[in-house]
This record gives C-alpha cells, structure tokens and sequence, in this order.
C-alpha cells in the first residue's frame, strides 16, 4: 500500500513543484463566514437561538413541563432519556415509560430520546452533539422524536466561533432542524433515517 | 451530425424534462435568496474560497501528509488507491479482514466512479444505499442524474411502481408514505450491516477529521449501527485549516439546496470514544487519486476546487433541457463537461464532445461557490480536444483552415466582404437549398450583413486627420 502512497504523492509533488506563481492562503477574517442571521453584541444568545431554532423547523420547549406536555402529544410514552436528566422528566411526566440505557435490540420500540448536547449555535439554531456528552449515538438518531437538552453557557453566537471552541470528540455532529428529504419531486419530507421532531430545552 | 448531448435532449421524455427543469430552477431560485439574504458580498465568499482551495490544491502533498499524520494520531488506518480499481479491491479487503457480508452505503459519488456496488457485488457481498434518491436508483438499476438529487429526473409515480415492484408495500403514491416504507426497510440494514461506508465532503489536514454533510440522516446511521466505518474520499477534497470549514459551510448549503447549513454536518475523526456504546471499533480513510494527481498536473487544475454543490447544474440551460444521463457519466452538467472527460484520461477521446455542450453563456462561473472559470476550462478542453484530433471534439465544427487563409489574405477578404453585401439582394430562402443553412435558417433570421463598415471608418478617419491638420 505504501506503494501506492509514494506514487500519488510523487505525482502530486511532480504537478505543482513548478507552479510560476503559487496561490496564497488568503488571510481573511474570521466573521467573514458570519451572516444576517448572527446576533449583534448584547443580544441574549439563548433568545435568538430560539428563534432560530424555530426557523429550522426544530422545537423549543420553554422547560420540563413544556417538554413533557410536547412528548405525551407527539409519542407513545417510552423512551430513553440519559440518566442525568431522568429524575426531571420523571416528576414532570409521571405517566410515561423511561429507560436510561438503550437496547439496541428494541431500537423501534423508543418512541423518543432525550440526551444532552455539547453546545448550541445561536446564528443558525444548530444544536451540537459529541460522544462524549451522548450516552448513546442512537438513543440520539433512531427514536421520531429527539431531544437535546442544552447547557445556557455554551450557546455560542456563530459557527465560526463554535468551531475554534470544539472539543476533541471522534464524533462531533451539527444538527440543523430535523432529518429531510427532497428527493421525490422536490417536496420536502421530514424524519427519513433521523428524528422526525427535534426538540430542544435549554438548561 | 448531431452532438450526443443533443440527441438526448431532442429524445428526452418531456415529462423528464419538466421534472428537471422545475426541480433545478427552484433550487437555483432558493439559492439565490439564501446567499443574498444573508451576505451583503457573497461574490466575495465565493472568491475567498476559491483561493482557499486553489491554494490547497497547490499544496496538496503537504495537505495529505498533515492529514495522514492526524488521522493515524486519532486511531483512523489511513490507504492510498492509484485508481478505483484498487480502491474497490482495498474496501473488500478490509471488510474480509473484519468478517463482515454487509455494507450500509451513505451517499457518495467517488464511489459512483469506482463503481463499488457492482465490484462488492460480484464479489459476495451486499451493499445497499441508504439515500432515499440513491436506494430507488438502486433498485431501479438506474444511474443518478444529479449530484445532489439523484432521481430529480423521476416522478413519484416511478418511485410508487419501484416500491410496489420490490415488495417493500402497497401502490402508493403519497410521498411521505414512500420515504416512511424507505425508513422501515432500511433501518434493518442498519442494524444488520458490519460496515458503513461515507465519501467526505471536507478532510481537515490540521484535526484530521472528515467533514459529512447530510440532511436525511443516513451517513449518522452508517456510523452509529455498524461496527467499521470506511471513508472513501477523493484526493481533492482537503482543507487546510478546521477555521476555514465555516466559510465553506456557509457557500455549500446555500449553494445546493438553499439551506443555510444542511441538516447534520458531521466532523469524524478516529472510531468511537472508548465510552461510547454505538458506533465503529474501526475508522479507514482511504484516499483515492484515480485521475486527480493527472488533472492536477494539467491545465485544467481549478477543476479540483469544485465541491459538488451542483450549483452550476441547476443553472445551466443545456442541463436543463437534456438531464444528467445526457453527459453519460458520473459527473453531469458543466462541472461533469469539465471533470468527467479529463477523468477519463487516455480515454478522453470518448467523452471530448462535452466540453461542447455549453454556450458558455457564463452562468456556472457566476454561481460556483469556489469560483471555478468553467467557461475558460470548456474552451480549453475544446482545444485539447482539437489538437488530439478526437472525433467527438469535431463534429459540427467547421474547419477553420479556410477563415485563416481568407483572413489573412487581403485580397481574398474583399472578395469575400463584396459576397457579404451581395448576400443581403438575395433571397434567404434560396439558402435553403445547402441543408446545414436550412436546418440554421428554420429557427432563426439571417441578419442583414454589414461587413467592412470598420475599413470605411479608418479611411474616412485618416482622410479627416489629415484635412485638419
């Protein structure tokens, strides 16, 4: 294989060694990236947030009771929700079946699942999931309905500035509203292979 | 003689043709809104990323080993494969090594160039895509006809006799009902498959990580059900820095389906966190010339910037009205006119008359998101097509041995310009006697000719000089 390796790379080595006039790395600000949409100073980065998570067709649930009221309208009541949140869910929603460990042998039965996220980004709504804060990446993906519960002190005000601040996770996922589809004449269809309903709460 | 483009165009059923054409302008309508609504500038975006990946490209030798280096410090393997071939040979054994029969597909077009399906096929193993576009391609044995939405030349009605064809359920013809049966189906392949393979979209040289972005979900599933993951990933596809992601995130979602991020962009770099109960024990990143190290080397290396937003489909006229088979290869519209042909290699003769199929109006060069001049790289593979003597870069291009020699001969060229006038006295219609002229003539006018004005104007202006001076 090194073989192979040594080939492509002479070859590519051979190709630009001799390039008159060698194009630089533009060095161009950061907020180059940032949009309409990113907040202006002082603005409450959980609010607009929000109103941007909205505008990507995910949920935002104000707090437990919200959620819970939200979950027993949109599922059949069991679900997985990461331990840590488990007790507050429980006394929000007596009703419902919770699980806190996933079996992936049942993966159709959970109706929802409820797991914290790294962080969010305010400009575009995006909710950031990580390994090392999700107990299971597919209590996060498989359930119609999922839940990322949101620590208020990493809500960052653009992607840019997410990005610089990123742990080292072997899995770092941006979710932007719930998984979709245009592929048949264009119309849009949520909840293909993920999450129907994205939900989030703040804490 | 026709163009082969042409010929698909004039034979096109028109209901294919009205898919394509609604579907591609909506999206280059909600493009456009995105990027302007946004971005006071976005021509300097777009600009700005150009560089970016003209600079990578230029050094990408030291880009790939960054990357190699960072991957392996992650616990990814990382190979190299000279061509598709040996891309497709290295997959199968690294899913014989891992004991694994399955593989669950995430959308990738570098593997439509290898044609991996068919090779893991023939060798014994099953490999399903799970795009909802790329699995009724799948089943239909049919090829995509755009790199974002593969069956944009379908109708839901195809896709309902598909799924009623396959057993996956009942005729219907509601579009959510199909993509809940597309759901059901596949998930069991999730689950049952030992291995997930993605493309990339980005590889970052300086976290070595790979950057996916999706909306349906299904490169997530690739990664959270089965136990070896196996990013297949083009040469091209570097950046050089993690900070320079936002800004090519901002032109990639806008640029192909107007959304100002896709629904998941995933960074992978390395198998699951050691607490992590789903996902793969395995990552391997292969990188895959298969042509690249070629184009880089010629004269049309800024094609290699290109990050297959599909923008430039959308726009373009021809694509429009021939679709993507018309340019018989994985890579259609003015991108694939460019790419498709050079990534062919000794074979560019085969495909030489699609850098031809563009009336190189400009458009595609407007809307990139990395600024590639496509028009300025059709003309030169028109001239590379030329100086091969390629016979699909010839036909219906008249020689131009005979305009050399009357435009360099004065004589002949007066001649010529007395013929012009004396053209405007007679008929058109008796033009129609020569075919080419009429098959010219039955959609357009001949405009009066009003040749050698420019040589009166000289001898009028040189006389004036010299009376007023």
């Amino acid at each position: 294989m090194s073989a192979s390796r040594n080939e492509i790379l002479g070859r590519v080595r051979a190709a630009t060694r001799s390039l008159p006039h060698p194009t630089y790395h533009p060095d161009y600000p950061s907020d180059l990236s940032h949009s309409g949409r990113s907040p202006r100073d002082g603005v409450d980065l959980a609010r607009h947030f929000a109103e941007q998570l909205k505008g990507t067709h995910a949920i935002f649930a104000e707090d437990w009771p919200a959620l819970a009221k939200l979950l027993s309208a949109e599922t059949k009541g069991l679900g997985y929700c990461a331990p840590d949140f488990a007790d507050a869910l429980k006394s929000a929603w007596p009703e419902a079946t919770i699980e806190t460990t996933f079996d992936r042998a049942r993966v159709d039965e959970y109706t929802f699942g409820i797991t914290p996220a790294w962080g969010a980004i305010a400009e575009t709504g995006t909710l950031i999931l990580t390994d090392g804060t999700t107990p299971s990446r597919l209590a996060a993906l498989a359930p119609w309905v999922h839940v990322a519960v949101v620590p208020r002190e990493r809500i960052f005000a653009t992607v840019a500035e997410a990005m610089t601040a990123l742990p080292d996770d072997p899995s770092i996922i941006f979710v932007t509203g719930p998984s979709k589809t245009a592929d048949i004449e264009g119309i849009l269809i949520e909840g293909v292979h993920g999450p129907g309903r994205q939900l989030a709460l703040i804490m | 003689m026709k163009q082969a483009v042409d010929h698909f165009a004039r034979d096109l059923n028109p209901t294919v043709r009205d898919s394509v054409h609604h579907a591609s302008k909506l999206k280059y309508d909600s493009r456009l809104g995105a990027l302007t609504k946004d971005f006071p500038d976005p021509d300097k975006l777009r600009r700005t990323a150009g560089q970016v990946k003209q600079h990578t490209l230029e050094h990408l030798d030291q880009y790939l080993e960054q990357a190699e280096a960072n991957f392996q410090r992650n616990g990814a393997r990382v190979h190299w494969a000279t061509t598709g071939d040996e891309a497709n040979a290295l997959i199968a054994q690294i899913m014989r090594d891992g004991g694994a029969k399955r593989m669950v597909k995430s959308k990738s077009m570098v593997s439509e160039e290898t044609h991996l399906v068919p090779y893991l096929e023939k060798e014994g193993f099953e490999a399903v895509e799970t795009d909802l576009g790329e699995f009724i391609v799948q089943i239909d044995h049919d090829h995509p006809s755009h790199i974002v939405t593969p069956i944009i030349h379908k109708t839901r009605q195809d896709v309902a006799r598909s799924f009623e064809r396959e057993g996956l359920g009942a005729y219907t013809e509601d579009p959510p009902t199909l993509t809940a049966i597309a759901r059901k189906h596949l998930r069991q392949k999730y689950l049952e498959a030992e291995v997930g393979l993605t493309g990339a979209n980005f590889v970052l040289a300086d976290t070595g990580q790979i950057v996916l972005v999706t909306n349906e979900g299904n490169a997530r599933f690739s990664m959270a059900a089965p136990r070896i993951h196996i990013a297949l990933v083009g040469i091209e596809k570097l950046l050089p820095r993690r900070a320079d992601l936002p800004l090519f995130l901002s032109l990639l979602g806008r640029s192909a389906t107007g959304q100002h991020l896709t629904v998941y962009t995933q960074l992978i770099g390395g198998p699951r966190a050691p607490e992590q109960p789903d996902g793969p024990e395995e990552m391997h990143v292969i990188f895959l010339d298969n042509g690249r190290s070629e184009i880089l080397a010629g004269e049309c290396r800024e094609i290699l910037r290109c990050i297959r937003c599909g923008a430039c489909l959308n726009v373009c006229p021809v694509y429009r009205q021939s679709s993507g088979h018309a340019y018989r290869s994985v890579y259609p519209g003015p991108v694939g006119a460019v790419l498709s042909p050079l990534l062919k290699g000794k074979q560019f003769p085969e495909l030489a008359d699609l850098p031809k199929a563009s009336s190189l109006c400009g458009a595609c060069n407007e809307v990139c998101p990395v600024d590639i001049p496509i028009p300025d790289l059709l003309l030169r593979l028109r001239r590379k097509g030329k100086k091969e003597k390629a016979p699909a870069a010839c036909v219906d291009t008249p020689s131009f041995g005979l305009w050399s020699t009357a435009a360099t001969s004065p004589g002949i060229w007066k001649t010529g310009l007395a013929l012009g006038h004396a053209m405007n006295v007679v008929p058109h219609a008796l033009f129609n006697l020569e075919p080419s002229a009429r098959a010219w003539q039955s959609s357009r006018d001949l405009p009066p000719f009003k040749g050698g004005a420019f040589r009166k104007w000289v001898h009028q202006h040189q006389s004036e000089k010299t009376k007023n001076r």
